[in-house]
């Protein structure tokens, strides 16, 4: 094909920046709850769709994207904290397995519930008014929505980061993740701080499914394709790393954009090399503790 | 849907058993051995064969099974086909059936997977002991669909795109095809599209049967309008991001963009291309634009693209087939409109259910020669089998969507063309392998 230049060579490797940055977003709630708590979340899916259809929801009652944008995080947030304090906490010490089965089993509860609710064929879901177009980015035009998700998913890590880092609730959450034993033994509870963990993580993934609900519509089957890429993500940055969910996300996207330019029909496949190859060489992912799945 | 009388049968001598273990018990007399014996007497009654062949004997409905995408990418789409399909059955059984005999839809989610279908049609075949086949969503799918139909000498009417099935290769006196093919289809939007926005043509393309067929379609057309082919990027099908593959077509700088694709990847392809802005400079067409997916991506998305279709409720205007086939849809779905992919449900049972009728029989042979004599106005206008190749000859409409001016949310598209049915659009029976 003709037409290759360096700006349609610039603009496709933005093109698989900004597509990193949905991965990222997508990866980010699975690697925070593995890392914390070393749970597989399986309904990690089902949590990103249910964020898409209570956003649905709010705008069919008469709300707007703006203020979807803080309910649906509080509320998915909240169905969270109840999965944590009345499924998932009774598993704890059991070994990874039980969590994990139990999350796949609460996906597909997840999305026939909401097959019953919403029906099973899909629903629009309009960019909001000023988001919409194209804008020119000096390269080519590029829409004005995607740039929108990139400065979201930044806001999102920022305020993790400064959370996780700054704050001496988030100082508990690391000392619990690292060693929850003498956590505990200092006296602190550190069942709260599991429960609030995994609500943040599911809030995030809510978040993340309301930003792509505009990006392709809303169906219950959306969570299905994306925990699989968030998989990989998380797993070539290393399970329960940020940093490497981060890192490894943009790479991901920037992988599949140029896979898509020279070879398009190797784009899904790329994903998948991309992870073996890493495994192969670094078996804990990018930034992983060895041995946390043992 | 599927539940049959020999069903029904095992769940009363069950019920039966367990009344009598209750009565029993309260009086104390009969050991648990005797119960024991009870239970498992019933439950070999109830699975004994020759109860359920005396049963089909007496009254057993005409059985045709339906093996269609309900889960997956395409699922919206199949459902419609269902719905429609199960309105053809309503339909002969309030007119009598077959002397009485009734008619019954056994659907069956074949995921879209070529190896599922085959699994369910034989499943069908074997267990359910279908009379007919209908059904797929799949250009592919309907290959393995047809390749058990063919080897178990059972008619299957498919209801979706392809080529391959007219050529002889795939092709046997048990099969027809109801829905359009892509070379009917590619050549009706291409003889419109390059003759108004261009000649310079990229493709963004489902890669599978489908994708192929068509871009092989338009191609062929395009030769009488010298189109220039600037290139054709392919994606898998249930793609949900195309932000890649974008930025590449743009660049190629063509008059048509031509993606072709189904179902939810059409939604998404086409929702993120507007979003790309690809609609400023560049015209979109598509083979196909199904009905349920310009509902379900939103009038946003799909404003001015230009497709075909091989129904469109609007027709009704034209059509007296249509507006009957429209009112009888609206009565029995609380006045929803039936859509493209449910009109091919409706018209490929229908079809199947007018040769049990006309041939007096369920017999295969004597079906396949009724529908081969049929001349139908089911619910687009005139159509026929052609006789080489059982494909439907019938008209093409081509589309497009409107984004304003909308009376309903039914009033989706504007009928801006349409080919009449004509063999010539069809690729010959020779070129299909048939001999004459």
């Amino acid at each position: 094909m003709a037409g290759l230049s360096l700006e349609l060579i610039a603009l496709q490797l933005f093109a698989g920046l900004a597509l990193g940055a949905i991965y990222v977003l997508f990866a980010i709630g699975l690697s925070l709850i593995f890392g914390m708590l070393t749970v597989v979340n399986f309904a990690h899916g089902a949590f990103y769709m249910v964020g898409a259809y209570v956003g649905l929801y709010i705008l069919m009652l008469g709300g707007n994207f703006w203020i979807c944008l803080i309910a649906v995080p509080l509320a998915v947030g909240l169905f969270g904290l109840l999965v944590e304090r009345f499924l998932i906490r009774p598993l704890y010490g059991r070994g990874i397995d039980y969590p994990l089965l139990l999350t796949f089993g609460l996906s597909y509860v997840m999305v026939e519930l909401v097959r019953i609710a919403f029906g099973k064929t899909g629903y629009p879901f309009d960019t909001p008014e000023i988001l919409q177009g194209a804008v020119n980015i000096g390269v080519g035009y590029f829409p004005l929505y995607r740039l929108f998700v990139i400065g979201a998913t930044a806001a999102v890590l920022l305020a993790l980061w400064l959370f996780l880092e700054r704050t001496s609730f988030g100082l508990i959450i690391r000392a619990g993740a690292r060693d929850p034993q003498i956590v505990r033994v200092l006296g602190v509870d550190v069942s709260r701080v599991w429960l609030i963990v995994f609500g943040i993580g599911t809030a995030i993934a809510a978040f993340a499914g309301l930003l792509a609900a505009p990006l392709q519509g809303v169906i219950p089957e959306m969570g299905g394709t994306i925990l699989a890429e968030a998989f990989v993500v998380t797993v070539v940055g290393g399970m329960g790393s940020i940093g490497g969910a981060v890192l490894a996300g943009l790479l991901v996207g920037v992988v599949v954009s140029m896979t898509s330019l020279f070879a398009p029909e190797m784009a899904k496949v790329s994903i998948f090399a991309l992870m073996a190859v890493v495994l192969i060489v670094r078996p804990q992912g990018f930034f992983g503790r060895a041995g946390l799945m043992s | 849907m599927s539940e049959d009388g020999a069903g029904k049968t095992k769940y009363n001598v069950i019920q039966g058993s367990k009344a009598m273990t209750r009565n029993v018990t309260k009086s104390g007399r009969i050991s648990r051995r005797r119960l024991l014996t009870t239970v498992s007497a019933g439950a070999a009654l109830a699975a004994w064969p020759f109860r359920i062949n005396l049963l089909q004997a007496q009254e057993a409905p005409i059985k045709i099974g339906f093996p269609v995408p309900l889960t997956g990418p395409y699922g919206t789409e199949a459902q419609d086909q269902v719905r429609a399909a199960q309105l053809a059955i309503a339909q002969f059984n309030d007119a009598g059936g077959l002397n009485g005999r009734k008619a019954e839809l056994v659907v069956r989610d074949d995921k879209l997977n070529p190896g599922e279908a085959a699994t369910r049609t034989l499943e069908l075949v074997e267990k359910e002991k279908v009379n007919f086949v209908v059904g797929s969503l799949s250009a592919a799918v309907q290959l393995a669909i047809n390749n058990v139909t063919k080897e178990r000498g059972i008619i299957f009417n498919s209801i979706s795109q392809s080529d391959a099935i007219n050529e002889a290769a795939d092709f046997s006196k048990y099969t027809f095809h109801e829905a359009m093919n892509p070379h009917l289809t590619s050549g009706a939007v291409g003889r419109y599209a390059f003759s108004k926005f261009g000649k310079k043509v990229a493709f963004l393309t489902a890669d599978y049967a489908y994708g192929h067929e068509m871009v092989r379609g338009f191609l062929e057309v395009g030769k009488k309008f010298n189109i220039e082919n600037l290139g054709d990027v392919r994606h898998p099908i249930g793609t949900s991001d195309f932000s890649t593959l974008l930025p590449r077509l743009q660049a190629l700088k063509p008059d048509i963009l031509c993606i072709i694709n189904f179902g939810r990847d059409q939604q998404i392809a086409l929702r993120q291309a507007t979003d790309f802005g690809v609609k400023k400079t560049i015209q979109i067409i598509a083979p196909l634009l199904s009905h349920a997916s310009r509902v379900a991506a939103g009038p946003q998305a799909f404003e001015g693209v230009v497709g075909g279709c091989s129904f469109y409720w609007g027709i009704e205007d034209k059509f007296a087939s249509t507006k009957a086939f429209n009112d009888a849809f609206r009565k029995m779905y609380d006045g929803k409109v039936p859509t493209d992919y449910g009109a091919l449900g409706y018209g490929g049972v229908r079809t199947v259910l007018a040769g049990v009728k006309n041939a007096g029989s369920v017999d295969t042979d004597k079906v396949i020669a009724a529908m081969e004599a049929l001349k139908y106005d089911f619910y687009k206008g005139p159509q026929y089998y052609r006789k080489c190749d059982h494909q439907s000859v019938q008209s093409v409409l081509v589309i497009q969507s409107k984004s304003k001016d909308m009376k309903n949310e039914a009033d989706v598209f504007e009928v801006i063309s349409t080919d009449e049915p004509n063999e010539a659009n069809l690729r010959s029976c020779e070129a299909l392998g048939h001999k004459a």
